[in-house]
């Protein structure tokens, strides 16, 4: 992990209730980034995760490789972990399993 | 009448396509070795393989799909490049293709199935197929994950679903999280694969974060049933569309599925395969078969009709069967039709010709021009069904000789020599009777060159030839006749071996003059076979004499020809049919003959020299034999006798007869086996009059004629010296 690739921290709740507030942050963070780069997300600090979690990094995921980005998960916390193991998406984000 | 149509009937047809699934599979196998490119033929085997395991596990044969599944996966291997399609495993492949077929064999015999894991001839192969697997596949114990629905569920073991989910957009709002479904179901069984499906989720900009997009494809194991699975939906399934495809399902179940998701095919194509749902080259086959849609077979409509096979299990198999057909609609349209059926169709003809033939003669007498007229067009006409009807049962030869290849590779690893086929005049055709009457004669005469007739490599490489060795086989037609020819490019007879050992065992007096074909026949004969070593065919049981009396039951004949160093050449000649022939009708007294039309050359003025068997034929010997005498027909000859030039085999003689009758269309009835010894009679046929005649043997006179030939040529000797 380079300290030098922007990052964006989700603390907490990454669920419905904070979707409507996480997606235009999230799209900030993404536009800040230069193109070619990567914007890691870090999920370590995440307490809670729901399917409008996933919905969002999926979103992010797209956003990212349609503007010639990329979206690098970095860390995740035990409750991150127990979703992306349940629904198997580490292939898609690009994890090692 | 459609109800009525039991489970045997579909089994029946599943045999029939197994056993054609193994020819394609076992002609594949013996060209790959000679192709630049094998990739379609590799492909053509594992498709055989890969269909015959399908609709054996349809029917709930886990013998063939136990078996099937392993030499599926090893074939797998094969096209994924990590084995080598080379002679040990097309030998080990030919083998498998062979126990396939007993199994399925035992399957139609109504014979319970041996366990392949178990049986040892089955063991032992699975253990050869094994070594291929390189442990890398647990192959026995996965095809039970892959036995169809209807078994899995009726034992009550885990089985595999394939779950589609597509979430509605305020599944969130309406606060419920896809994510604890799939958790609860989890609950019920393992979750194997599962893919969240990122299309329908849009940018960030687009996206409605508190709506929901998300789709899943499930690879689901449980032992719970369908009902189970769909309650786990219960609160979401009015915001949620659900598709459930049953365990066992197979390709069809997945293009439909495709076909309903919003997904481009391609892509769900590949979440299926990463599910693990299909394999790659299910997905494969899905694709193509989804370019072109039929509506449903009847093998499916049956098997539902009778609800004894669940709807979606049908369906399933209905691709298998759209495969099947595919791939034989590209080789030739075509119905399938009882063989009884058509025998009964070819007797009808007969005995419509016999009608006719009396109607003509009717016509005749009563000397009505215009009746005749009718008559003649019908006659006509009825001889146009007779060629149609036959053409119906004639096949092409190309089928029985691409048997050969097997033989050939089977019998040259036998036999340590290196010998190739070569198949020319495939497109023959000839009856369908004459064909399977001719392949065990045919099989002796393959094994025989390639046994004795081919050299061994060091003897080929001494005598200046190609290290591989050629038997040819070659068909085609000859006035009337099939021709099949036998060749190798070995050693050829051994003229002077044959004549020493035919003098031996008394079968030529000593100092008698003959022909080289002569002598070659020589080995045909019975008492000759079982001791010279030119003919042992050791433990087959059946020497050159059977094969010659086999073609001889068929009203055929066969030469031999051979030049030392050369090679060898057996020619087969038989009658295209034996039901029906253009025949020529000839009087002896009070009794009429027929001679197959195709062998009458001429009919002369009967002369002769006064008290010889031969006459002068345009400054040629004709032998000839008197038939009256033949068949010691009472009265006395005619004033005037004609003779029957007779042609078989490139050689002439004749037949003396007292009246010419002319060309009748003659059906065949064969001599009850009461007249079965009597010579020169191949059969007999039923006059528009009603009189039976009796159609000439014309191979077998020939026979006589030269022996006498032989013997009128030595008297002329005679006479000549002592004037």
């Amino acid at each position: 992990m380079s300290t030098s690739s922007p990052a964006f921290r989700i603390d907490g709740e990454f669920t419905i209730y904070r979707a409507a507030e996480l997606a235009p942050a999230m799209k900030a963070a993404l536009d800040e980034v230069a193109a070619g780069s990567a914007l890691e997300i870090d999920l370590s600090e995440v307490t809670e995760m729901d399917s409008a979690g996933v919905q969002l990094l999926m979103s992010a995921k797209r956003s990212a490789d349609e503007s010639g980005r990329a979206l690098r998960m970095a860390g995740l916390s035990p409750a991150a972990d127990e979703v992306f193991r349940t629904l198997q998406l580490a292939w898609h984000f690009g994890l090692s399993q | 009448m459609a109800n009525h149509i039991d489970l045997d009937q579909v089994l029946h047809t599943f045999i029939l396509e197994a056993r054609e699934l193994l020819e394609d599979m076992e002609a594949a196998l013996l060209r790959v070795a000679d192709e630049a490119d094998p990739r379609e033929s590799i492909n053509a085997i594992f498709r055989a393989a890969h269909t015959i395991k399908g609709s054996s596990g349809l029917f709930g044969l886990d013998a063939v799909v136990t078996f099937t599944h392993v030499v599926e996966s090893v074939l797998d291997r094969v096209r994924d490049g990590a084995v080598a399609l080379d002679e040990p495993l097309v030998a080990l492949m030919l083998a498998s293709g062979d126990y396939i077929g007993r199994l399925v064999d035992a399957v139609e015999r109504g014979e319970p199935q041996a366990d392949p894991t178990t049986e040892p001839e089955g063991a032992a192969l699975l253990e050869r197929l094994q070594e291929f697997l390189g442990g890398r596949e647990p192959s026995i114990a996965s095809a039970a994950a892959d036995i169809p629905a209807a078994d899995a569920l009726a034992t009550g073991g885990a089985a595999r679903w394939h779950l589609s989910l597509r979430f509605g957009p305020d599944v969130l709002r309406n606060g419920m999280d896809p994510l604890s479904f799939i958790r609860y179901l989890a609950t019920l069984g393992e979750i194997e694969h599962i893919v969240t499906l990122p299309d329908a989720v849009p940018v960030l900009d687009a996206l409605d974060p508190e709506g929901c997009c998300l789709g899943f494809e499930i690879a689901f194991v449980t032992t719970a049933d369908k009902a189970a699975i769909e309650n786990v939906f219960e609160f979401v399934i009015d915001d949620c569309a659900l598709r459930i495809v049953p365990p066992g399902s197979r390709i069809a179940q997945y293009i439909e599925l495709i076909r309903s998701l919003p997904e481009q095919p391609s892509r769900l194509g590949e979440i299926l395969v990463r599910c693990g749902s299909v394999t790659a080259h299910e997905l494969e086959t899905a694709l193509r078969l989804q370019a072109g849609s039929e509506p449903a077979q009847k093998i499916g409509a049956i098997l539902a009709g009778q609800g004894k096979v669940a709807p979606q299990v049908v369906e399933a198999a209905l691709a298998k069967q759209k495969q099947v057909k595919e791939m034989r609609s590209t080789e030739s349209q075509s119905v399938r039709v009882d063989a009884d059926k058509l025998d009964r169709l070819i007797n009808l003809v007969g005995e419509l010709i016999i009608a006719t033939a009396g109607a003509n003669l009717v016509a005749r007498r009563t000397r009505n021009l215009e009746l005749m007229e009718r008559n003649s067009t019908l006659s006509e006409l009825v001889e146009e069904v007779r060629d149609s009807a036959l053409q119906l049962r004639m096949v092409k030869i190309g089928g029985t000789f691409s048997r050969f290849k097997r033989v050939v590779h089977d019998v040259a690893r036998e036999l340590g020599k290196d010998i190739e086929l070569a198949v020319s005049g495939e497109d023959t055709e000839l009856d369908k009777t004459v064909v399977e009457k001719i392949g065990d004669p045919l099989m002796h005469l393959v094994r025989n060159a390639m046994d004795h007739g081919i050299d061994s490599p060091e003897i080929r490489a001494a005598r200046g030839k190609a290290a591989t060795g050629t038997v040819s086989l070659n068909a085609f037609h000859d006035s009337g006749s099939i021709v099949i020819q036998v060749s190798d490019d070995g050693g050829g007879l051994d003229r002077e071996k044959i004549l020493a050992k035919g003098i031996e065992r008394g079968l030529v007096e000593p100092g008698r003059a003959m022909s080289d074909a002569e002598v070659y026949a020589l080995i045909f004969e019975p008492g000759f076979s079982t001791a010279a070593q030119i003919t042992n065919l050791s433990g087959r049981g059946v020497g050159m004499d059977v094969v010659k009396r086999n073609i001889a039951a068929l009203r055929g004949s066969v030469a031999i020809a051979s030049e030392p160093g050369q090679g060898t050449t057996v020619t087969v000649r038989l009658p295209l049919t034996l039901a029906i022939i253009n025949g020529f009708q000839v009087g002896v007294g009070k009794s009429v003959f027929v001679v197959p039309m195709d062998m009458v050359d001429e009919c002369v003025e009967f002369t002769a020299e006064p008290g010889h068997d031969y006459t002068d034929l345009r400054g040629q010997v004709l032998p000839f034999i008197r038939l009256r005498e033949l068949f010691d027909v009472p009265g006395t000859p005619a004033a005037r006798q004609n003779i029957v030039v007779v042609k078989h085999a490139g050689q002439k003689f004749g037949l003396v007869v007292d009246a010419l009758l002319g060309e009748a269309q003659t059906v065949i009835k064969p001599l009850s086996r009461m007249f079965a010894q009597v010579r020169g009679i191949s059969g007999s046929s039923i006059l528009g009059s009603g009189d039976v005649a009796l159609i000439l043997d014309v191979p077998l006179l020939k026979q006589e004629a030269q022996e006498d030939r032989g013997h009128a040529a030595r008297q002329a000797e005679s006479l000549e010296a002592g004037q």
